[in-house]
């Protein structure tokens, strides 16, 4: 019976105290009757509030980005790795849990000189964080693809497929994603998430995205920077929840 | 389709200081099935995946019709293979599995349904893998393998993930379907009743050398070395003598597979060369007996030496521990350790 109350208590502490500053928000965000009609009205909040408009898009971009760069270098490395170069895999695995353990400010620091010769080659556009971005994602992007290429014998897989005539291309593209399309999935959305809640580097590097532009906006128009807040909130949750309903059910279909 | 000739030649591996295989030849003739038969680490399946093109070899040839492949990549080689594991493709249906190679190649799809009906499971073709048992993938693997029109067929230990009677059942169909299509088979295996009931040839390896190629019953009745004759079935170790062509086991005079210099030696002889029959005035006795369905095995001491002796099962209530046996053996061709 103590537990019970234990774990019901426990529960409605953290449940207070996630849920309290979201029914804040929503309770902020809800006082000026124009606020939410305004979100869904995409050519008025682009006339506006242009720096919140120009942040979502930039945000967006770089998500997707972000997610395909991210994609395109992990997917074939991880493959690459497990196939011929085992004994790489622990190496690949602690480089990619670096950014883990190196604080946003101090990765800024490390990439300040090597966004000034990215500034003076290509320019400063927001999308230009989409190389940080891509770092700044490894360890959770390359934890899923990893998970993924696990629950499958890609080695016997992928000779296989080279016996039948197939060549690294075709086993990478026909055979071995096929397999790991949920593992894909997650780490293109958890990069989607962490991308659309990045503050840190952009702000520091002088870049626009969506929570630059709420955290400007908060200063002129508290409501909307909030309101703007918790739909990118929201939707990091439902990418999350989309996520995990994903996971747990291509893990039904193999049992 | 006919098959075409295989052959290795002075193929080395070595994996650090390891000598997976140490200067290994081997001939397989056009339509062949040649069964490469040893314990693990004898390098028998490195000797296949450096045939199929999936592991390169540290000197030597691969030639394929006459024709130098050594060099040549696993997916320009034409070989089809069935691996020990698995190795279906989770996300296709066994129709698209088979189908995979000829789609690659542009080639026949009838073939791929063909194939899929020589072993059976026509109607399994919108089964994915895991609606399908271990038997049953591994027809559809085979399937697969053959679709493609394979030079060589190679098999890596496809049957030792099933259980006993599966295993029976699919081996006698790949001989049935090797037969049909007269593709050249390279199999591999450490299982030796496998090896001997499938060959047309059976290669006994040992630490990467070919210790004997020859067809089963040679290897069974006349084996080259010791370490086939061990391997292959169960061998009595008898001490004897050599005089001329012949030894001495235990009053008994057995003509030697290969000469032998002469004078005390140990014979390799098989448990059913040895009959044992009761026999109150007998010094032999039987320690153990122990029944293996249509037939038994029973161990008798003579004197200081055990020996193992394989009876028909409907003798063994005559053949209790502790009975005293005459014990004789047939004058077949033996090995000498």
């Amino acid at each position: 019976m103590a537990r019970v109350i234990f774990r019901w208590t426990v529960l409605t502490v953290m449940g207070v105290f996630f849920l309290l500053p979201l029914v804040a928000m929503v309770e902020f965000s809800t006082r000026d009757p124009e606020t939410w009609p305004l979100l869904l009205d995409w050519p008025r909040l682009a006339g506006e509030y242009p720096a919140l408009a120009e942040g979502i898009l930039a945000s967006l971009a770089q998500a997707a980005l972000t997610s395909v760069l991210m994609l395109v270098l992990l997917v074939p490395t991880a493959i690459w790795v497990r196939l011929r170069l085992p004994r790489l895999r622990r190496v690949v695995e602690f480089l990619c849990l670096l950014p883990l353990t190196i604080p946003a400010i101090v990765l800024v620091v490390g990439l300040a000189p090597v966004y000034a010769w990215v500034n003076y080659l290509i320019g400063g556009s927001s999308l230009t964080l989409v190389f940080a971005y891509t770092i700044l994602v490894l360890p959770y992007a390359y934890r899923a693809i990893d998970t993924g290429l696990s629950a499958i014998d890609v080695r016997t897989l992928a000779e296989a497929a080279r016996g039948l005539g197939a060549g690294w291309t075709t086993v990478i593209w026909r055979v071995v994603l096929p397999n790991i399309r949920s593992a894909v999935l997650s780490a293109a959305f958890l990069t989607v998430a962490l991308v659309l809640g990045e503050f840190t580097i952009a702000s520091l590097l002088h870049r626009t995205n969506l929570q630059v532009a709420i955290e400007f906006l908060g200063k002129s128009s508290a409501t909307v920077s909030v309101a703007v807040s918790l739909t990118a909130l929201l939707l990091a949750f439902t990418l999350l929840l989309v996520l995990s309903l994903a996971g747990s059910s291509s893990k039904e279909r193999r049992s | 389709m006919t098959g075409v000739a295989v052959r290795l030649e002075g193929l080395r591996r070595t994996f650090g200081t390891v000598h997976a295989l140490d200067d290994l030849d081997l001939a397989i003739e056009p339509g062949e099935l040649v069964a490469l038969l040893g314990p693990s680490g004898c390098g028998k399946t490195t000797a296949l995946r450096i045939l199929a093109g999936l592991e390169e070899a540290t000197a030597g040839r691969v030639l394929v019709d006459g024709r130098d492949v050594t060099r040549l990549p696993a997916n320009k080689r034409g070989m089809g293979m069935v691996f020990q594991a698995y190795s279906l493709f989770p996300h296709l249906t066994a129709a698209q599995n088979v189908e995979f190679g000829p789609r690659l190649r542009r080639g026949s799809l009838a073939r791929a349904a063909e194939m899929l009906d020589l072993v059976g499971l026509s109607g399994f073709a919108k089964r994915y893998p895991h609606q399908l048992s271990g038997g049953q993938q591994q027809r559809v693997a085979l399937a697969r393998a053959l679709a493609i029109e394979p030079r060589v067929l190679l098999l890596d230990e496809p049957l030792s993930a099933l259980d006993a009677k599966v295993r029976v059942q699919l081996r006698d169909e790949i001989r049935r379907i090797q037969t049909e299509v007269g593709t050249t088979t390279l199999f591999v295996t450490h299982d030796q009743e496998e090896a001997l009931a499938v060959a047309d040839r059976v290669g006994v390896m040992r630490a990467g050398r070919l210790e004997q190629l020859a067809t089963p019953s040679e290897v069974y009745l006349r084996p080259a070395t010791a370490f086939v004759a061990d391997f292959v079935g169960l061998s009595n170790r008898l001490p004897g003598s050599v005089n001329g062509d012949v030894v001495e086991v235990l009053g008994a005079r057995l003509p030697l597979v290969t000469p032998h210099a002469g004078g005390a030696a140990t014979a390799l002889v098989r448990p059913e060369a040895v009959d044992v029959v009761p026999d109150p005035g007998a010094t032999a006795t039987v320690l153990t007996s122990s029944f293996l369905g249509s037939t038994s095995r029973v161990t008798v001491s003579v004197g200081d030496q055990l020996v193992v002796a394989q009876v028909p099962s409907g003798r063994l209530p005559d053949l209790s521990a502790g009975t005293r046996v005459r014990v004789t053996i047939q004058p077949v061709a033996v090995a000498l350790e």
